[in-house]
């Protein structure tokens, strides 16, 4: 019980000290501008801005970590399993499609 | 029958026999990629079979017209997303859908709510471990349609913003937002393994 309440004081802080102090932004105004600093899209005083955010914040560094690591998985596990297509394609599909072609 | 016609006929054979075999190499070198593309924006195979059915007749109709201004494959590709999103459209899967409950936390003070994470797996131990791997293609595939699909075309086939926009009739920061969402339920939705707890 005390040490959740420690954890809510500290949260309390912490949202404080963002929401107030100068060049901070909230995790969620961070959460908005993700995909535009990941797109390489925010002006340089944005980037500064969000890149001071993650200095600060462990759940927002560790967050963008493992949103990055899922992108790179999901490229590389479909590119792998692209790779390994078994090239037995269905006869009757290519059968039909030709049927179709001539009608 | 006079020698002229005889002649008229048999090249009017030869040139259907040539286009056949045309049309059978062109079904024989594409299928194969052409079924994968089509299964992971669909996500299941017998509507995937569909789609390409759809994709070569579009093809064949269109081959006339097809001017040589982007690769063959580039075209084709194209032509099968198309009949792929038809599909979706056809079962009206592409429709606004929740993915609320895989986003990320906030507390009332704006701060994210993230366990703390001791480690990340590497992608190299996800692509050694065959059943890793098909954890994370089934995970992809429970991301809603209309999620998914923006997922596929982004990350995946890497189809610009623009582009994505227009094949499915919304706006680029619609495309935006969605990919955006996506990618951070497909983090929610694979976080067991990214933490090294799967394996
Ligand atoms: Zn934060």
């Amino acid at each position: 019980m005390a040490h959740r309440h420690k954890k809510g004081f500290r949260r309390w802080l912490k949202g404080l000290m963002l929401k107030h102090m100068h060049r901070m932004i909230t995790c969620e105004e961070f959460e908005s501008f993700v995909l535009s600093y990941l797109d390489g899209e925010l002006p340089a005083r944005q980037r500064s801005i969000f890149e001071l955010h993650m200095r600060v914040c462990r759940e927002c560094r560790e967050y963008l970590a493992a949103y990055r690591r899922s992108i790179e998985l999901g490229q590389s596990v479909i590119t792998a399993a692209d790779e390994s297509i078994p090239d037995d394609v269905p006869e009757d599909l290519i059968i039909a499609i030709l049927d179709a072609q001539k009608h | 029958m006079s020698d002229d016609s005889a002649k008229t006929q048999s090249a009017a054979l030869d040139k259907s026999v040539e286009e056949h075999l045309d049309s059978e190499q062109l079904v024989r070198e594409n299928i194969g990629w052409m079924l994968a593309l089509a299964q992971r924006i669909l996500g299941e195979r017998g509507l995937a079979e569909d789609a390409v059915q759809d994709a070569f007749i579009a093809a064949f109709r269109g081959l006339a017209d097809f001017e040589g201004r982007s690769s063959l494959k580039t075209w084709l590709h194209r032509i099968t997303v198309n009949a792929s999103l038809m599909k979706l459209r056809q079962l009206k899967r592409l429709g606004e859908q929740s993915i609320d409950e895989h986003l990320p936390e906030f507390d009332n003070y704006g701060c994210r709510i993230e366990q703390p994470w001791s480690q990340l797996v590497d992608i190299e131990t996800v692509l050694q471990n065959d059943r890793l791997r098909k954890i994370v293609l089934d995970k992809i595939n429970t991301l809603p349609d209309s999620y998914r699909v923006v997922l596929q075309l982004r990350d995946i086939e890497e189809y610009p913003t623009s582009e994505v926009a227009e094949l499915l009739g919304i706006t680029q920061n619609n495309v935006k937002v969605r990919l955006h969402r996506a990618r951070s339920a497909l983090k929610k939705l694979l976080e067991p393994l990214l933490r090294g707890e799967m394996h």
